[in-house]
């Protein structure tokens, strides 16, 4: 069996009381587009967030490249409050939570649902700025300009990816005054300026007319291609997810309740339940 | 780089240039107890320090207000090692302790002591306070300014910081020399040079790539971080540079004053450069750099008569008495913190371009008025 | 043990006494926090104003009149700067309203420093206040023996406008969520102008029974006492009222009984007043570093 590129083992978030994810385990094979759906409060972001170390789960483990980044077991005040699965599995491992930009630094880079971008920053310095994180430079060689080849070599880059997405010709301007879907381009932009291997979507199409989501799907497409990409992405509007996935895994309450090819997806009555409601409630 | 930018860098280094030249003459010409001396001096210092509180709170979004106890560990440690070590010996400065330290430096090894002093204790109280979310870092900075303070005045110390009493007789401004000569160095421009070299400094790491980083953690620290900017990591930088320089212009301080004593740096002397740092603009170095003149020209020079009993002209020795000028000082501060909240220069920098169409806007208005 | 209780006294009185005083100032620093989550930097300002306003109306007016006439101008002058530099800023971002606060600080301590020209104010005696009283072979003024149970009065009072009143519902309710209570028909302005009024209140309070003990009235005799109350609310969780108290009461005896550090712990030195000082300042460090939710404070979770 082929090694996959992410894969959550059992992973279990809890935040007080509330179970935001129940023993979720998938996997994100190299060159792969998969999403992940499910109705508003499923627990969508909050995975999203475990994977990219934001929060750090409660329970569980998270492998890339078949290396552990995140194992976490209940503890602390979770050790009696826990009410997720499998709180013995990882009982005895050391407890591992890298900072997001730690996780950014392996080769996983991500967007955000409500776009984030640098709001004092022009376009081009958003980009600029996302590509410290592969720079060599010292804090003495950058203020000395002793590093100014790299530096040259950082801004020839940051114009080729701005050129690409089609975003040269605002370089200058705001990023927050850019029109909506160009932000969201501009923040996939710096997402990849970061050099990743992995890249997550968090609701890539949200706020979009159906114009720009088709625009979108051929988009996510052409970059997955070009830069040699594995995305994995949460979305709600199905007519992208159908179109563009390989596989679909559907979170609802906080727990897994279908994976598969879209075409499953479909046709799966518990997915259909879930965003329908029960039938026979009417 | 383009034609046009290396023009306007060039006419930016002949100004700067002609403006230490202009500054060398001045000291050549004029007797050195004049008035503008000391504004320039204390200026030149207050610059610099406000530009070390901007790169923290305005380039990085860290509310610190720690500024005055970073100024008087470099000021402390300035006078100290500069101090002849016959003086320290000898019971003229420390009459009640015996002096730990024998050995004296001299002023460049002394200002960069000072610098790396203060950096230190930033370094060691950024570990854990710079964990914390923005108006917590703000108190315990506080918190720790007043700690130094107090530390530095504790009995126990005595034989090092000379207890609560004041230093003296260590190389001040009057007492600098030309490197390996005898003559004595002009002292408004060696102020000049000590702080504009460090203000440079500071320029330069806000335009690497680390400044595009601090800026990423003021806009969005979660983005920052997803970006792979280790926000602790940056923090800290940020802060031990930022006291590092305050570090120095402490020292410089302590040069201008020819005496020194920690009771001079209270919270109140950090709310002075915060509030320098507001006029000016939060995020900008030219904003900084010109409030901290005007600050100080008009409370040494200009505003002096509002203490004196007449100004303008106007004789009131009942309302204009001692004190009247630091409350109209603050009735303006206030104007500016609600009303021009974003200071004299916003979050820009001073450019010829910037200048020309101010006075461009002016000339248009005064055509339509004509007209 | 008795015997060593006996000897020190006259330490642990005075701490538990200037520990209430610190309480009464932390429950203005706490209250404005929780509904603002602004650190009023002035509020240890108007403290020292209250104490300035009394040395000057005492000076012709009766105590019967002059003790109510200072609160009342305490009171106003709370409401007038929260009016005038704090509600212009309510959008503005955090940092804008908390320089604001800086700059009524300065502002306040300038116009102390004009109006007393930099001298130190001699504080009037008041009587029954500043009486001496032996207690047990420690000499002390009765306000030392008042204070803790004004302040436990004074607190009773207020957990109970809060927990049983209209405007007490609205405060609990602003400070839970700040947008939603204003869509629920809550007059924000006046709420937040109440808490500004109760602390400048109990501000001026605490500056009655402060002063009394230390004498004497500066420009910047506000500011320590302010910075100590603020780490007192942080130590008992900012935001809770009891969490001020007990911690004002903590941070007021543990400095007292550092102040007679020779004393008690038989250490030599003479320094240990100012070392105190970097003790409550140290103190606020660790609590923020270890927890900074205090002992009461919750935690709040940011959403990405």
């Amino acid at each position: 069996m082929t090694q996959s590129l992410l894969e959550l083992r059992n992973v279990t978030m809890q935040f007080g009381g509330v179970v935001a994810v129940n023993d979720f385990s998938m996997h994100v094979d190299e060159g792969e587009i998969v999403a992940l759906i499910g109705p508003n409060g499923a627990g969508k972001t909050t995975a999203f967030n475990c994977i990219t170390g934001v929060y750090e789960p409660t329970n569980g483990e998270i492998l890339y490249r078949g290396h552990t980044v995140v194992v976490s077991h209940p503890h602390g005040k979770m050790k009696k409050n826990y009410a997720g699965h499998n709180a013995e599995l990882y009982m005895d491992r050391k407890i591992i939570h890298p900072t997001p930009d730690e996780v950014t630094k392996l080769g996983i880079a991500r967007t955000f649902q409500n776009i984030r971008l640098f709001k004092s920053m022009t376009v081009y310095d958003n980009v600029l700025t996302a590509m410290h994180l592969r720079a060599r430079q010292n804090v003495f060689s950058s203020v000395f300009r002793l590093s100014y080849k790299e530096e040259r070599r950082m801004r020839e880059d940051t114009d080729r990816l701005l050129k690409e997405q089609d975003l040269y010709k605002y370089k200058d301007e705001k990023a927050t005054s850019l029109p909506y879907g160009k932000q969201r381009r501009l923040e996939i932009a710096r997402a990849l300026a970061t050099e990743p291997e992995l890249l997550l979507l968090d609701e890539p199409a949200a706020g979009m007319n159906p114009q720009e989501t088709k625009e979108l799907s051929s988009f996510i497409r052409e970059i997955k291609d070009k830069y040699n990409l594995t995305v994995f992405m949460i979305e709600h509007h199905m007519d992208l997810v159908m179109g563009i996935s390989d596989r679909i895994y559907v979170l609802d309450f906080g727990s897994p309740i279908a994976e598969g090819t879209p075409e499953e997806i479909q046709s799966n009555e518990r997915v259909i339940k879930a965003y329908l409601g029960e039938s026979d409630e009417i | 780089m383009d034609k046009a930018k290396k023009r306007k860098l060039a006419l930016t280094w002949t100004c700067i240039a002609a403006l230490y030249l202009v500054i060398l003459i001045l000291e050549l010409t004029m007797r050195p107890t004049s008035i503008l001396f000391t504004v320039l001096k204390k200026g030149a210092i207050y610059s610099l320090v406000a530009v070390s509180m901007n790169l923290l709170n305005g380039f990085t979004g860290l509310f610190s207000l720690g500024q005055a106890g970073f100024m008087l560990i470099g000021a402390y440690t300035y006078a100290i090692l500069t101090m002849p070590s016959e003086v320290k010996t000898s019971q003229s400065v420390y009459k009640y302790y015996q002096c730990f330290i024998t050995f004296d430096t001299g002023v460049f090894i002394g200002l960069l002591a000072a610098g790396l002093m203060a950096a230190l204790f930033a370094f060691l109280i950024g570990l854990p306070v710079l964990r914390l979310k923005s108006d917590y870092l703000a108190i315990a900075t506080l918190g720790f300014a007043e700690i130094v303070r107090a530390v530095f005045q504790w009995d126990v110390l005595g034989p090092v910081t000379n207890g609560a009493n004041l230093l003296r007789s260590y190389i001040d401004l009057t007492r600098v020399t030309i490197p390996f000569t005898d003559i004595p160095f002009p002292p408004t421009l060696f102020v000049f040079i000590a702080a504009g070299v460090c203000i440079l400094l500071i320029v330069l790491l806000i335009n690497s790539s680390y400044g595009r980083a601090f800026k990423a953690i003021r806009d969005d620290e979660t983005a920052a971080e997803a970006m792979g900017i280790n926000l602790f990591r940056h923090k800290e930088l940020s802060f031990v540079i930022s006291s590092f320089f305050a570090g120095i212009s402490g020292a410089l301080l302590a040069m201008f004053q020819y005496t020194v004593q920690a009771q001079q740096f209270k919270s109140m002397m950090t709310y002075e450069i915060l509030l320098i740092v507001v006029i000016g603009g939060i995020g900008s170095i030219s904003g900084s750099c010109i409030a901290s003149f005007l600050y100080i020209t008009l409370s040494e020079w200009w505003l002096r008569g509002l203490d004196m009993g007449t100004f303008l002209g106007i004789n009131a020795p009942g309302l204009f008495r001692s004190g009247f000028r630091k409350l109209v000082f603050s009735i303006i501060i206030m104007i500016i913190v609600l009303f021009f909240s974003r200071g004299i220069m916003g979050d820009k920098e001073l450019s010829f371009t910037r200048i020309k169409a101010f006075f461009q806007r002016k000339g248009k208005n005064r055509k339509e008025v004509k007209a | 043990m008795i015997g060593f209780l006996h000897d020190n006294l006259s330490y642990f009185l005075s701490g538990i006494s200037v520990g209430g005083q610190y309480a009464l100032i932390a429950i203005g620093y706490t209250m404005v926090y929780g509904i603002l989550r602004l650190i009023n930097f002035a509020h240890g300002d108007v403290f020292m104003a209250a104490g300035l306003v009394m040395v000057y109306l005492s000076s012709s007016l009766p105590f019967t009149i002059s003790i109510p006439l200072v609160i009342i101008i305490t009171v106003a002058l709370g409401f007038l700067i929260e009016r005038i530099a704090y509600k212009p800023l309510r959008s503005a971002p955090r940092m804008s309203v908390m320089i604001s606060a800086i700059g009524v600080s300065y502002l306040l301590q300038n116009a102390a420093l004009y109006f007393t020209g930099g001298l130190a104010k001699v504080y009037p005696s008041i009587p029954f206040l500043s009486d001496s009283i032996v207690i047990w072979d420690a000499t002390t003024r009765m306000v030392t023996i008042i204070t803790p149970f004004l302040t436990i009065i004074l607190v009773v009072l207020l957990t109970l406008l809060i927990k049983h009143t209209k405007i007490g519902m609205a405060m609990r309710a602003v400070s839970r969520d700040f947008e939603t209570s204003q869509l629920m028909g809550i007059k924000i302005n006046n709420v937040i102008s109440i808490t500004f009024m109760i602390g400048s209140l109990l501000a001026a309070v605490a500056s009655l029974l402060y002063f009394t003990n230390y004498a004497s009235v500066t420009p910047t005799s506000g500011s320590m006492p302010g910075l100590k109350a603020f780490v007192a609310a942080v130590f008992g969780g900012i935001g809770s009222i009891p969490g001020a108290v007990i911690g004002g009461f903590i941070i007021g005896i543990c400095e007292n009984i550092i102040k007679g550090g020779a004393s008690i712990f038989g250490i030599p030195g003479t320094g240990w007043t100012t070392f105190s000082d970097a003790f409550t300042f140290a103190f606020l460090i660790v609590i923020l570093v270890v927890k900074p939710t205090g002992l009461f404070g919750e935690k709040s979770v940011d959403k990405v």
